[in-house]
């Protein structure tokens, strides 16, 4: 197929960046996205242009690295599925697509289509984790079981990859659901319970000073969400933020 | 210089203990005044780096990726294997050893491999208390799955995203630390050369991946933590970042290089579908607990299927070929995944292959649905269940063992495997191969350290299923953490080492000047050019099937083809920017030199072991034959090779492999 692709051109962070139109041709429908961008920039380095830098790397939906906003949508328009994982089949032939970078004030763009995610970084820093050290003298692994319902919500929590679709898709660009998300799988767990006051409160400041907006329950990030974390995640946050504060 | 295992003397039980309770300790005080840098932050670096920084040493941790939990280890779907034995099973410290020295065909060093499994259980312990969500039973308790080449259940998982959960768990330790200001991370950078002083590893040279800058990081002992080389195949399950630089660079500074054409061809992975593929995926080996794997009996209906006139679930039972159950009755669809691979192979090579381009095989979850639906009604007390029904029933087990695997293929592949079997093809996937390391996983050069799949120590020829998360968590949480202490107690007086010296000067010019190379070549073809004719010379002559004149040949063709990416390689864009082609063109630069010495490993080692299958060696007659012969009379070493320019003119070390604690076996699966 044949297609048209408007695409965000910007240095680096200090410049304006710009749409730029460019046309691939003999595009097949079992490419993967970012395949048809790879035959693009060949298609650039060619020409002795610069291509298009875009993040990417597991190209296996896991590593949450690729982030692009396809057509007004994070990952674009399939469901379930990072950008890497969607496939050509889902466009037609003569199809123009729109290609920006994941857009919030706490994602600024570094190069193209590349933003920096650092932020979610510090958050995690801020308390993501539980304080144990790694000597391997902790008790055995069964001395406390848990039950299967309260493990398998855990790690539904669990699964979220970092990617940030749920920043760039939101409205009033928030990470309730990345920080949500954390926030549950530990204090789901009896190994969590012990700083789980403290760790809310501390993620959640961290997650407003980076800029970050509020939750207005738009639901639209679980829509956009590669992972399908659910909204319910937000809401454990919030009883749990409350919890601490009481 | 001659090699020196270092392992420790006295029973093989008893080496680790024996060892931990002589080493020398560095004191706390002092701890605090010596530096570490650590390179990747994948499950080995990561935990390298968190379990350092718990002790007081100052890391210094290193990621091109945009953050650490990033690192490629995310990926790893099966599961993590621990000699527990909460199955009771008959699993053990012993079995567990056992097993995989056995599955790396007895070419790996029996002390670190034991070690290995000794310290396996640990790491369940402290994942769980870190709040890895590992799978549950209704009980509470954790559960076990199986995996390839073994006869126990050992095998502990978090859906299909283990690699996730742990190098998450691996990522929060860091956060912990990050937050402590023991670690400074620097994302986004690559380490482009090591930096000696006086034959120690003193620092490192890396580049700011976003501005482009040269950085100068000094240390008083260097980790190298940067997985494995599957991507000199262009094509394989890695992610498009990986890559052997960092490795590369040590090799060229004096680390010997072990092994490098052992490499694991996973059974089953996705087919290829066009010349634009980027990377194969791979789907978990779990999926052959419960998936068959077949290709038709007969090629009429091999070509029926290929034109659309059949479909695979038309073929009845008896018209199918289940040709692992056939060949290895004991272990069928689960024995270890170079034999897996080698058998697609077979079927394929002799025209059964069933899509367009002759290279899949059925994996078919038909029997397991069927099995688990009538287990299910069963239990819930269902009397003369439907066969839509049982259908019905066993889907939903299958579903939630591997829903997101199932999911994922009917992304790639635009079809329903629930309904029509999958198609698998083997894909590069692990190198056992890598740095070589001692008992206390120091390469050959002082102060430089070698952890995780980047180096050769524990799978031997092949490793097994959910392994590599074991070693790269024992690695970097239990054993470097002991070991690079026992270095470090000798460096308590150095003091804080100078960057701005010459040998700092020296390694930062080589960097710079093979930048304003790449910058200013303005060639005619671009990185992946090369990249790409590097693959397949590399799968189509050092593949799953080796024979000295394909590897010869290879060893010519890179030659070659090395030469030309020299003349022709075009790199757009500046040095002093974020430039993805630039990072690329010097990792592709290193692959076409180590893509040569891996085919010179593989000319120079005449037999049949694990991954490595020389078709001049196989066995000629009685119930093996056929099968891969290993010959332990000539090859029981690990071949180490020292660079001396050319990756042609590498220099042959041997450390002869000794086994007291198991005795050499023909590897048999039958």
């Amino acid at each position: 197929m044949n297609l048209t692709l408007k695409i965000w051109r910007q240095n680096d962070s200090s410049t304006k960046g710009r749409m730029v139109d460019y046309k691939v041709s003999d595009i097949s429908e079992h490419m993967s996205f970012l395949e048809m961008m790879d035959v693009l920039n060949e298609q650039l380095i060619g020409k002795g242009e610069e291509p298009v830098a875009f993040d990417h790397d597991c190209r296996e939906g896991i590593c949450g690295m690729c982030s692009m906003y396809i057509n007004g949508e994070a990952h674009g328009p399939d469901r379930g599925i990072t950008t890497c994982q969607l496939h050509m089949r889902t466009f037609k032939d003569g199809d123009t697509i729109t290609i920006e970078p994941f857009r919030a004030a706490a994602f600024p763009v570094i190069k193209d289509l590349v933003v920096d995610r650092s932020a979610f970084d510090r958050i995690q820093q801020s308390g993501g984790y539980i304080s144990v050290n790694t000597s391997g003298n902790t008790q055995d692994a069964n001395t406390t079981p848990i039950s299967k319902h309260a493990a398998d919500t855990a790690m539904d929590a669990a699964t979220c990859i970092g990617c940030g679709a749920c920043v760039a898709t939101c409205k009033n660009s928030s990470a309730m659901l990345f920080v949500g998300a954390k926030v549950s799988q530990y204090a789901l767990l009896p190994q969590g319970q012990v700083e789980a006051a403290d760790r809310v409160k501390n993620m959640v400041a961290q997650m407003d000073l980076e800029g970050f907006g509020n939750c207005t329950n738009t639901g639209a990030c679980e829509v956009e969400c590669p992972k399908g974390i659910s909204l319910e995640n937000i809401a454990r946050m919030n009883r749990e933020l409350m919890k601490a504060n009481l | 210089m001659a090699l020196d295992s270092k392992v420790p003397k006295g029973p093989i039980k008893d080496k680790w203990t024996n060892y931990i309770n002589h080493i020398d300790l560095v004191n706390p005080a002092n701890k605090r005044n010596i530096d570490i840098i650590v390179v990747g932050t994948g499950l080995a670096g990561g935990s390298a780096s968190a379990t350092l920084a718990e002790l007081g040493y100052n890391v210094k941790a290193f990621a091109y990726q945009d953050s650490p939990r990033r690192a490629h280890s995310i990926a790893a779907q099966g599961g993590i294997n621990a000699a527990k034995n909460y199955q009771g099973d008959g699993d053990s410290v012993y079995r567990l050893f056992y097993d995989t020295v056995k599955g790396g065909d007895y070419r790996s060093r029996e002390a670190n491999v034991y070690r290995l499994a000794e310290v396996s259980a640990n790491i369940i312990d402290q994942c769980v208390a870190q709040g890895v969500p590992f799978a549950r039973d209704y009980g509470g308790l954790l559960d076990n799955r199986s995996f390839g080449g073994v006869l126990v259940s050992r095998t502990f998982y978090a859906k299909g995203q283990t690699g996730q959960q742990l190098l998450l768990g691996a990522y929060s330790a860091m956060n912990r630390q990050i937050a402590r200001g023991k670690i400074e991370m620097f994302n986004r950078h690559e380490m482009l050369d090591v930096v000696k002083v006086d034959g120690k590893a003193r620092g490192i040279i890396a580049r700011n991946l976003v501005t482009g800058e040269i950085e100068r990081h000094s240390a008083h002992a260097v980790v190298i933590a940067t997985g494995g080389y599957g991507n000199v195949f262009f094509l394989s399950t890695n992610a498009m970042g990986s890559n052997a630089t960092a490795a590369w660079k040590i090799h060229k500074k004096g680390a010997y290089f072990a092994n490098p054409c052992y490499t694991q061809i996973h059974p089953t992975c996705i087919p290829r579908s066009g010349d634009y593929q980027s990377k194969l995926t791979l789907m978990s080996e779990s999926l052959r607990n419960d998936g068959r794997i077949w290709v038709p009996k007969n090629l009429e209906d091999v070509k029926a299927i290929r034109e659309g006139r059949k479909k695979p679930t038309d073929l009845a039972p008896e018209e199918r070929d289940y040709y692992l159950e056939r060949r290895y009755p004991a272990f069928g669809n689960l024995v270890p995944r170079d034999v897996a691979s080698r058998a697609a192979k077979e079927r394929c090579d002799a025209g059964y292959g069933v899509n367009q381009t002759g290279e899949a095989v059925y994996l078919d979850f038909a029997s397991a649905i069927d099995r688990y639906g009538k287990e299910q009604a069963k239990i819930q007390g269902i009397d003369k269940p439907s066969k839509a029904k049982i259908y019905e029933l066993g889907q939903a087990i299958v579903e939630a063992k591997y829903g997101n695997l199932f999911q994922m293929y009917e992304k790639i592949v635009d079809e329903n495997p629930y309904e029509t079997p999958m198609m698998i093809y083997p894909a590069v996937h692990y190198t056992m191969g890598g740095i070589w390391v001692d008992y206390n996983l120091q390469t050959t050069v002082p102060g430089l350290y070698c952890i995780g799949e980047a180096n050769f120590s524990d799978h031997g020829a092949n490793r097994l299923g959910a392994s590599a998360l074991m070693q790269g968590l024992a690695d970097g949480y239990f054993v470097l953490p002991y070991t690079i202490g026992d270095y470090l107690s000798n460096e308590i007086r150095t003091g804080k080492i100078a960057t701005d010296t010459k040998e700092f000067d020296e390694a930062e010019k080589d960097v710079t000047d093979r930048i304003d190379f790449f910058i200013n070549n303005k060639g005619t073809k671009s990185v992946d050019y090369f990249h790409k004719k590097l693959g397949n010379i590399m799968w189509n002559k050092a593949g799953m099937s080796r024979n000295e004149k394909d590897l010869k040949d290879a060893m010519a063709e890179i030659k070659a083809l090395r030469e030309e990416f020299w003349k022709e390689v075009s790199v757009p864009g500046s040095a002093n920017e974020m430039n993805t082609e630039l990072a690329k063109a010097g990792r592709v630069a290193d692959f076409l030199e180590l893509g040569e010495l891996f085919a010179k490993d593989a000319l120079e080692r005449n037999e049949s072991c694990g991954g490595h299958f020389r078709e001049e060696s196989v066995e000629l007659d009685g119930e093996q034959k056929g099968e891969a012969k290993r010959n332990d009379k000539d090859y029981a070493y690990v071949s180490a090779w020292e660079y001396k320019g050319e990756p042609a003119d590498a220099v042959l070390h041997k450390e002869a492999l000794e086994f007291n604690d198991i005795e050499l076996k023909q590897r048999s699966y039958k």
